[in-house]
């Protein structure tokens, strides 16, 4: 099981309260684990990637065991404390705007 | 008696105020989508509890939402309104928010890129709705106007969207440039007498309109001349900045311009100035009386590179004779220190036997007249910049 945390704006778009979890087969990685979260809710389709591309969006980071992995391949193996449920994958909002 | 509901989109969320035919005491929900950024709310004509709204953020991107009891709740098309929440607190299903360009070739001819601020090509890159229109006679079909430029249609609801390529793949698509806010397609006409005919505008390409439901399009911009542009009456690249139609005289727009205010009397083949004795023809907004065609509304502001009203004085201007000669309409309006701008999207009439006009600044006030403009008092002073301003008239 894994545990990922969203930013609160897609908590309440997802009608969701604290974090998420889903079911992710091994490998765990950043693209499997976002894959897992839009077809469990799946009007974040677009949200936290690029309908079209995939990619990251621009205001948005992802961070995993207190190390920034924005710019990892999201083919990396996630480390074992979030395969494992241990510690929640964070999706971060950029801190901007007005 | 009618009652009015008038949909506010603001920076920070969707409001919606409703009142009576008489228009003095209003109720106030909101803010719906809290946070976010409502670009803009429009009521389907033909059942007016079908609303839609966009709903748009620079960190998540774009959002449809949908309402099927005028607005008392929401949800992304493809979910079902008021659908129960699955057992363990499962997601709503929607995916309204998928607006993808088309890149085939087999209905028309897609391009790639667009001129960017330095006159090189640029990718299209879609960033948000900007104008929802729902179709005048069926409620599940809406067209989206979005940035960059490109218009969309939905015939279910807003749950899936398809690009109207036509446009793009118009000839003069690779000289169309952005505007200061963007190349956004914010002006969506649908013709009451002729559902074949459809009218647009961008910012900074100009007017275009399309006789065939929107297979092809022509751009519409012979007599707009510009002088931020290298040739002042090119035919493409002028900065429209909304267009208004009465519907009596879907043949007769009006036109606020990045400076000058236009009129055209043959569905836009030919424009000419009715700037008249404004004090300043840059604007944004612009509308037209419910039952006096030739009775038109602009908000002056001082100009492009000041952006509120001439002297702190905050003032609509009215024509009686469809341009030219027009009128200051200040009772009710602050008249010093007032340094607000009105929006393109932030004036709307309503249809009541007298006539009312709404508009929205970016200091969060929404104004109402009940009388044609003549008297102007603020329905509500604090809401967050006020980006868009659409009024039901509702049975």
């Amino acid at each position: 099981m894994i545990r990922v945390e969203l930013p609160q704006h897609l908590r309440t778009l997802a009608r969701v309260t604290g974090e998420v979890t889903v079911e992710v087969a091994s490998p765990v990685t950043l693209r499997s684990v976002l894959d897992a979260v839009e077809k469990a809710y799946p009007v974040l389709c677009g949200t936290i990637r690029d309908h079209h591309t995939l990619e990251r969006r621009a205001f948005l980071r992802f961070f995993v065991c207190s190390e920034d992995w924005s710019h990892e391949s999201t083919d990396k193996p996630l480390p074992e404390e979030i395969a494992s449920g241990k510690e929640p994958l964070l999706i971060v909002g950029a801190i901007a705007g007005g | 008696m009618s009652d009015v509901r008038v949909l506010v989109g603001t920076k920070k969320g969707g409001f919606i105020l409703s009142s009576d035919g008489k228009r003095e005491k209003w109720d106030i929900s909101g803010p719906h989508f809290a946070g976010w950024e409502i670009y803009h709310m429009k009521g389907s004509p033909a059942d007016p509890n079908r609303l839609y709204a966009s709903q748009t953020s620079g960190w998540f991107g774009q959002i449809i939402q949908r309402s099927d009891d005028g607005g008392k709740s929401w949800h992304q098309p493809g979910s079902p309104a008021g659908e129960a929440p699955p057992a363990g607190g499962g997601p709503p299903q929607g995916v309204s928010n998928k607006f993808v360009y088309d890149t085939t070739s087999a209905d028309g001819k897609p391009l790639t890129t667009h001129q960017w601020y330095d006159g090189t090509q640029h990718p299209w890159e879609f960033k948000r709705v900007w104008h929802i229109e729902p179709s005048l006679t069926e409620p599940d079909t809406v067209y989206a106007g979005i940035e960059d430029a490109a218009l969309f249609r939905s015939t279910d609801g807003g749950i899936t969207w398809k690009e109207l390529p036509g446009l793009r793949g118009n000839d003069t698509g690779p000289r169309w440039q952005p505007g200061a806010g963007g190349m956004c397609l914010h002006t969506v006409i649908l013709d009451p007498s002729n559902p074949q005919r459809i009218y647009i505008a961008i910012s900074a390409a100009g007017a275009f309109r399309t006789d065939d439901g929107g297979k092809n399009w022509k751009p519409i911009n012979q007599g707009l001349r510009s002088q931020y542009i290298p040739d002042p009456n090119a035919e493409v690249g002028h900065c429209v900045h909304h267009i208004a139609m009465h519907p009596q005289r879907p043949n007769t727009l009006f036109m606020q311009k990045h400076w000058d205010v236009m009129r055209s009397d043959n569905a836009g083949d030919k424009w000419h100035e009715i700037s008249g004795n404004l004090p300043t023809d840059f604007g944004f907004v612009i509308d037209v009386h419910a039952h006096e065609p030739e009775t038109v509304y602009v908000v002056p502001i001082k100009s492009d590179s000041e952006h509120f009203p001439l002297d702190g004085k905050l003032r609509v201007y009215r024509s009686r004779t469809g341009g030219n000669e027009w009128e200051a309409l200040s009772n009710g309006l602050p008249q010093s220190n007032c340094f607000v701008n009105v929006l393109r999207d932030a004036m709307a009439v309503d249809s009541l036997d007298s006539c009312g006009v709404y508009f929205g600044t970016t200091g969060g006030q929404v104004y109402a007249s009940p009388d044609a403009g003549d008297n102007w008092a603020p329905i509500v002073h604090d809401l967050p910049s006020v980006l868009s301003v659409e009024v039901q008239t509702l049975p």
